[in-house]
């Protein structure tokens, strides 16, 4: 997990994924036989493999969702763009990381003695909201940061409770996680390690590789809603933490495809790797544009189950990242005894 | 015609899980086609002309209808689902549905405070199980249902659930059988998921790079009592539609069906829709862009369990058709 | 200023009247095609158009092996389109693209029927209007156009799916202002034409591909399918941006007269805006900082995403009363966009191109 300790705590907000991509890079290098950076800046590693099996694209989204300085104010305070979903109502009391310089920042609110207990009840809209790096005027701010400089949350990665992991931008950290381990182990399967970007902001890193890699089938992996929490009803759950990896059936981007959703629940079931489907059809991932390139290619998604995500902070469970990393293994292997989607 | 029609909208084909649709398909078309094969996301595509070098035509009709899939199964047995393309909460309640292996199921919902409160989060299929191993025995989470509603013919006009959009391949069927000798390739694709955004035709077109590209698809209709106000009516005549969503139609393309449509006398009308798209939007931005339009059926209901299409317009549709595969001499490119 | 550079400018600008007074609705692009092509043909090698109509005009480099710039403005423009016409002869219409439809009251209109009919959106008198209604906007599809004729004739003339302009000169304003119907995105077009003209008498090593592109204002179509045939190393839309004005916060607005606002965000590749200030810079061209979080909503969205990708940017002309048959430009802006466009063209090589894919940059 120590991978994923420093994928979560290095910042990609969707559109600057640089810092992600070079530490990604570091780590796939020793199992890699090719990496480049397309025009994008998806970071597409390739391990040949046999070339008599169909080519897998494997494929997990590097960036996350963050903020963007839009305006400095001449009180020196920051206002800002969203950069992706978030909820208005995970911001006030955040503490950000602007720019390159890492410029630490927190989102003011004003304080409870100064609001009526009417206030309490509203949403506080995020263009009413400000980032306070302590400068006290616009020419003391500037010098720190400048517009179209991006913010990412400052969320310290750590274990707590039974075997479950805290951090920031698990969506999908988690999935660049799962992919390095793939990459790390034996397979003869040509593979097509795919870490895009801008995934947050409306699937675009992965249209144009699935586009330039014409992989033979695509797995996405992810850090999925999970909502197995107060005030949620079982079956708003989505995922459940502690279940296993998560299959999808669908979402609003694609219908996975049926021929890899049965192959790994049947070698989920023979290989006693517990799983769970999905349970929700909410959100869109790479999937959608991956599998609608050129003639269409047979996807699936595998996610581990994250709590809180698109927030400062989001939460999993080992052993669901473990055992999705086995399940994707175990269907690599399956390739290579045959199996065709 | 009437009964292919009937076996088009009785055969089940949710989005996502068009077999059964696509293997009647295959069947009644296949003396009439030259080749048939089926892609990636599963759509039908038959050639007819295979060996003409005519401009390629490209029909587009989608097999797949509206549905619901299962998204959890609770210790009673109900069963919690979410939509399959567009479907309206207050139009399911009560309705009656039907899974692929023919288990039936009716739709109930959890007690509300106002009728306004009913979501489908609120919503359950009972399918007659007291207790989830019950219930897995017969239907697993991912499994989908459509609407379970048989055709009534009415004379003049037809009646079922997914008309939407299986006149569109009845009409596309009929026309390949009577379609006489051209000097264009035709190409027949039964596309997939176009409830879910236009996506099996969005392949079907990389693959056919068709020269023309024409969807038969259903259109709304404002011809009913303080309906939106919308200038289509049921028994006017096949619709050629100028715009929607996903569509400004090619000029030239919009002249050549009307010019079509005159010389044959084909009833027909003109149709802007301020909603929704058809295969048309995929196919006219595929590779460098393809001149499309679409042949649109004027349907009541639509995305119901009882969509209400006229028989006179099905044939003026399928007159359309067999005069466009048959048009001599297409030079759309200007 | 000498003579030549002061016809130049006039010529710019007559071609920026003449297009905005021209009508292109998307999807109806056709004769505003041939103008552009026309005004274009001496300036460019080559210019055919694609399956939607898209203008694709090529000016050859000096280069061999010299990289491939598409430079992109839409010509569409939004419009209204007739629904139903009522017994009485009135029309309905709905909207092509983003029309708010509080602009539209008692305007005058262009029905684009088999004859162009001039009309009027109609409107009740202030005498007869309830105060009730009168703080209510009227929707759109209660909206009507009048065009003086009883129904035999109007249905005779004008069929349902039959196209609507809007009728409004163009017109100078004080200093070196302009309003006119469509300069979303005609003034863009208008810099492509000023920058062709700059080429001329400039080297450059780039392919440069000037596109008119089509159908944007209803989902950057165009730019999909001309992107896609021309398979450019980069591309820039240019297109215009929100600019100063009363309601319109200060964060989320250009100067006017301060040069075209260069992009910066998802939408812009890092290399491609680091060029285009440093360009500026050298040939001091006045220029803005433009913060573009996510979906910039120009073509630059469509191609960045055509086949294996394209490293795009967005230059946005400063405009005012964006999307109404009012819209306003200074003509400095487009001329400053035109300048920092020909000498970008001017300054990219194959090397340029190469740098893209090296990692520790991008």
């Amino acid at each position: 997990m120590k991978i994923l300790a420093r994928l979560s705590e290095a910042d990609g907000v969707a559109g600057d994924e640089q810092q992600v991509r070079k530490l990604i890079r570091e780590f796939a290098e020793p199992h890699s036989d090719d990496m480049r950076v397309d025009a994008l800046g998806n970071l597409m590693v390739t391990r040949s493999g046999d070339p008599d099996l169909p080519a897998v694209m494997i494929a997990a989204h590097m960036d996350e969702v963050g903020l963007m300085i839009s305006h400095i104010q001449k009180n020196g305070l920051l206002k800002f763009y969203k950069v992706g979903g978030i909820d208005d109502r995970v911001l006030p009391s955040s503490v950000v990381r602007i720019g390159e310089d890492k410029v630490a920042g927190v989102i003011g609110a004003k304080p409870v003695h100064a609001q009526k207990p009417s206030e309490w009840k509203k949403v506080i809209p995020y263009d009413k909201m400000f980032i306070d790096i302590g400068a006290q005027s616009e020419d003391e701010a500037q010098k720190k940061v400048k517009p179209g400089d991006y913010a990412a949350f400052a969320t310290e990665f750590g274990e707590m409770g039974d075997g479950r992991l805290k951090g920031k931008a698990f969506d999908d950290r988690a999935g660049c996680a799962m992919l390095l381990e793939i990459l790390s182990a034996d397979h003869s399967v040509p593979l097509q390690a795919v870490f895009t970007v801008q995934e947050e902001i409306g699937l675009r890193g992965s249209q144009v590789a699935a586009w330039d890699l014409k992989p033979d089938l695509a797995l996405v992996f992810e850090g999925t809603t999970c909502a197995d929490i107060p005030e949620s009803e079982e079956h708003g759950y989505s995922t459940t933490m502690g279940e296993g990896p998560a299959i999808s059936i669908m979402d609003r981007t694609s219908v996975a495809h049926r021929g890899i959703v049965s192959q790994l629940v049947k070698l989920a079931e023979e290989n006693d790797v517990p799983f769970q489907f999905r349970r929700s059809t909410a959100g869109g991932n790479d999937a959608g544009p991956i599998h609608l390139t050129r003639e269409g290619i047979p996807t699936a998604t595998v996610s581990t189950p994250c709590r809180y995500i698109h927030s400062p902070v989001s939460v999993l469970k080992e052993s669901d990242f473990e055992n999705g990393v086995r399940l994707i293994e175990l269907f690599l292997q399956s390739i290579e005894r045959g199996f065709r989607p | 015609m009437k009964e292919l029609i009937r076996k088009l909208v009785e055969t089940f084909g949710v989005a996502g899980h068009e077999e059964p649709i696509a293997d009647l398909i295959c069947d009644e078309i296949a003396d009439d086609v030259d080749e048939i094969r089926r892609d990636t996301l599963g759509n039908v595509i038959a050639v007819r002309g295979v060996q003409n070098d005519g401009p390629t035509i490209m029909f587009s009709a989608h097999m797949d209808e509206i549905g619901l899939v299962v998204t959890h199964i609770d210790e009673n047995g109900f069963l919690r689902f979410s939509n399959v393309g567009g479907v309206n909460p207050h139009r399911l309640s009560d309705q009656r549905v039907v899974f692929a292996n023919g288990r039936m199921g009716c739709i109930g919902h959890e007690r509300l405070e106002k009728v306004t409160d009913l979501k489908m989060e609120k919503m359950f299929i009972d399918i007659g199980c007291s207790s989830a191993d019950e219930a897995e025995e017969h239907v697993s989470i991912g499994d989908v249902a459509s609407f379970l509603r048989p055709m009534n013919d009415l004379g003049d006009r037809l009646v079922s659930k997914a008309m939407d959009d299986r006149i569109g391949c009845a009409i596309l069927i009929q026309a390949l059988k009577e379609m006489k000798d051209t000097p264009n390739r035709v190409v027949a694709v039964f596309s997939v998921q176009e409830e879910l955004g236009l996506r099996g035709a969005r392949t079907a077109a990389y693959q056919v790079e068709p020269d023309l590209g024409v969807a038969l698809d259903v259109t709304g209709a404002g011809d009913t009592p303080k309906a939106r106000r919308l200038d289509v009516s049921l028994g006017d005549g096949a619709a050629i539609k100028v715009m929607d969503r996903s569509l400004m139609t090619h000029p030239a393309v919009k002249g050549l069906m009307v010019r079509l449509a005159e010389e044959n006398d084909i009833p027909h009308q003109m149709e802007v829709l301020e909603f929704g798209g058809t295969d048309a939007g995929a196919i006219h931005l595929s590779r460098t862009g393809v001149p499309s339009g679409c042949i649109s059926i004027p349907t009541r209901y639509l995305h119901g369990p009882s969509e209400m299409v006229d028989y006179g317009d099905v044939r003026a549709c399928v007159d359309l058709t067999v005069a466009i595969a048959g048009a001599e001499n297409l030079d759309l490119r200007r | 200023m000498n003579d030549r550079e002061s016809s130049k400018l006039q010529e710019g600008k007559d071609f920026l009247s003449q297009i905005c007074e021209a009508h292109g609705i998307s999807g109806a692009e056709d004769e505003l095609g041939d103008m552009v092509a026309w005004a274009f043909e001496p300036l460019v090698d080559e210019i055919r158009t694609d399956a939607l109509r898209n203008v694709i005009m090529l000016r050859r480099g000096s280069a061999d092996n010299g990289p491939s710039v598409m430079l992109a403005a839409h010509m569409d423009e939004i419009g209204l389109a007739v629904t139903k016409i009522e017994d009485e002869g009135f029309i309905r219409f709905t909207a092509v693209g983003g029309v708010d439809p509080r602009n539209l009251l008692a305007k005058e209109v262009l029905v684009l029927g088999r004859r162009t009919l001039p009309g009027i959106v109609g409107i009740k008198p202030p005498h007869l209007i309830s105060p009730d209604e009168r703080g209510k906007a009227i929707k759109r599809e209660d909206m009507f156009i009048d065009v003086g004729l009883d129904a035999d004739e109007v249905r005779k003339q004008v069929s349902v799916g039959d196209l609507i302009a809007f009728d409004r000169s163009a017109e100078d304003l004080a200093g070196d202002r302009i309003t006119a119907k469509a300069l979303d995105d005609r003034a863009g077009v208008a810099a492509l034409y000023e920058a062709a003209l700059r080429l001329q008498d400039l080297r450059h090593d780039a392919d440069i591909y000037l596109v008119a592109t089509v159908q944007e204002e209803v989902g950057l179509r165009g730019a999909m399918t001309s992107t896609y045939g021309i398979r450019p190393d980069m591309g820039i839309a240019v297109d215009v941006g929100l600019a100063e004005m009363p309601g319109v916060p200060e964060e989320r607005s250009l100067k006017m007269g301060k040069g075209p606002g260069i992009g910066q965000g998802a939408n812009i590749h890092p290399h491609l805006h680091e060029k285009l200030v440093s360009v500026a810079k050298q040939q001091r061209i006045p220029n803005q900082k433009e913060v573009i979080a996510h979906r910039s909503g120009t073509d630059a969205w469509a191609m960045q995403v055509t086949r294996s990708g394209v490293p795009t940017a967005v230059l946005s002309i400063p405009l005012r009363y964006m999307h109404t048959s009012v819209e306003l430009v200074s003509w400095s802006d487009v001329r400053d966009t035109a300048a920092l466009m020909a000498e970008f063209c001017g300054s990219v090589d194959r090397e340029f191109v190469e740098g893209f894919y090296h990692e520790n940059t991008g």
